[in-house]
């Protein structure tokens, strides 16, 4: 009898799927930057709708530069599965022999590579805008850093559990939301303490805790509610 | 000896008293169907039948049947890993990514069964050589399906669930996938596929849905009426 395991191993098939998804952000390079515009675009306006003063600005900074990091995250988990859905690489991806949870966690890897990671590398340009402090630099890279992976993460859960619906945008919002409340406070306040000179080694420890715990859970999560959503 | 009697005795598939569901409605239910190394079987029944729902419940997309699925002797829940290695699906839809070129979509498939056939020979076989790398987004509906079909040549698995294989291929192309089809079965493989057209395959064996089919249209007539047979009639 012909031996029935594929000879195939768990890492080849995230490599796989890594490759594959990151090609595909490469060749849809508007998608990549609708986070990174919305950014830009929300950040610039707080200057003209609340004040142009520096001290007012400097204040707010680590809370706005947040809230839209997260808001651009948002914005761009709507189409972490929506694709496969459509053209049914979904069903293959549930049936393959490869083991769902590095397929899940291939595809939240780049989906953060491609939203989470450029969103913190422009927040520092951002932060200058507002006038943030300079202490404050690095603890908002750090911060964002992990949090946005955090957030892809619980993101993908969300979005796995309305991928079936023709309309899930607001509902994943309402899904998400709460989940990365948390992950703002921790975040904006790390940025807060460092600017008025205090230690942050707290505040990232929880953010890191944040992102342990999301790398083990989300994405069984996710495969979960990805099962569910191909059943029907 | 005793081996080969023992392990022709089992079924590589077996669908015991199988009934499925959509929208809580029965589509069918009571199938029994013994599928042996070489068997290929064609599942008829007009359109909303449920040959989609039957072959998606058998390629473990949906866990949602009532009744048993056994793979080599074995429950399909508790076996899926084994079955999923020896299994290959080709839904409606083609799992074809169309932003990538059929050698870079094929690659990703090739990286699941460990064929040891080159993506190159895999497309020329369906008569896509020269077009490894064009986008996909540029292939005809029929070039697309050529390029899901070039995992049959990329895959080692024993059953293969086909639904719709031959839906917008040409004339060439559905004789070379009967041929394909038969050289599977030759190989020791199961086929099962849904099609409207009528195949010409020697060993094809035909399982109608219809004959499985709840009696619906009696229960719609009357709940009062059915549950004996004379007041029917009044």
């Amino acid at each position: 009898m012909r031996d029935s395991t594929p000879a195939v191993s768990l890492f080849g098939g995230f490599v796989a799927s890594f490759r594959r998804d990151l090609l595909i952000a490469a060749r849809h390079k508007a998608e990549l930057t609708n986070p990174l515009v919305f950014f830009l675009i929300a950040v610039t306006l707080i200057p003209l709708g609340v004040s142009p003063e520096k001290t007012v600005l400097a204040l707010l900074a680590p809370g706005i530069v947040w809230v839209m990091a997260l808001l651009a995250t948002l914005l761009s988990l709507d189409g972490l599965f929506r694709s496969d859905y459509d053209d049914g690489s979904l069903e293959q991806m549930l049936i393959s022999p490869q083991s769902l949870y590095f397929t899940v966690m291939a595809k939240v890897l780049v989906h953060w590579l491609v939203s989470g990671l450029p969103v913190t590398l422009q927040a520092p340009l951002l932060a200058l805008m507002l006038s943030l402090p300079v202490d404050g630099y690095l603890p908002l890279l750090a911060s964002l850093a992990l949090g946005t992976a955090s957030m892809s993460l619980i993101g993908a859960v969300g979005a796995a559990l309305t991928v079936s619906l023709r309309k899930g945008g607001l509902l994943l919002s309402l899904i998400v939301m709460p989940l990365y409340i948390p992950v703002l406070i921790f975040g904006a306040s790390a940025v807060q303490t460092a600017v008025q000179g205090g230690a942050i080694g707290m505040q990232l420890a929880v953010l890191g805790a944040f992102l342990a715990l999301a790398i083990v859970l989300a994405p069984i999560a996710a495969l979960g509610a990805l099962r569910i959503s191909t059943n029907g | 000896m005793t081996e080969s009697v023992t392990e022709a005795a089992i079924p590589l598939l077996e669908l015991r008293n199988l009934g499925c569901e959509r929208d809580e409605r029965l589509l069918f239910s009571g199938l029994n169907v013994q599928l042996f190394p070489s068997d290929v079987v064609q599942i008829g029944g007009p359109n909303g039948a449920g040959k989609t729902t039957l072959l998606r419940a058998l390629a473990g997309i949906s866990t949602d049947y009532l009744g048993q699925i056994r793979y080599a002797g074995q429950a399909l829940p508790e076996a899926a890993w084994e079955f999923s290695g020896d299994s290959l699906y080709l839904g409606h839809l083609p799992g074809i990514k169309k932003a990538l070129t059929p050698a870079e979509n094929l690659e990703w498939y090739k990286a699941q069964s460990g064929a040891a056939i080159s993506i190159k020979d895999a497309l020329a076989a369906v008569g896509l050589y020269g077009y490894e790398d064009t986008p996909c987004y540029q292939l005809s509906a029929g070039q697309l399906r050529r390029v899901a079909l070039a995992r049959l040549h990329l895959s080692r698995a024993r059953i293969w669930i086909l639904d719709e294989p031959f839906t917008a291929i040409d004339k060439l192309g559905v004789s070379q996938l009967e041929a394909l089809i038969a050289q599977q079965s030759a190989k020791g493989g199961v086929v099962i596929l849904t099609s409207h057209q009528d195949l010409s395959l020697p060993q094809l064996r035909m399982v109608n849905l219809q004959d499985y089919q709840p009696a619906r249209d009696k229960t719609k007539n009357g709940l009062g009426g059915l549950s004996d047979g004379d007041s029917y009639h009044a």
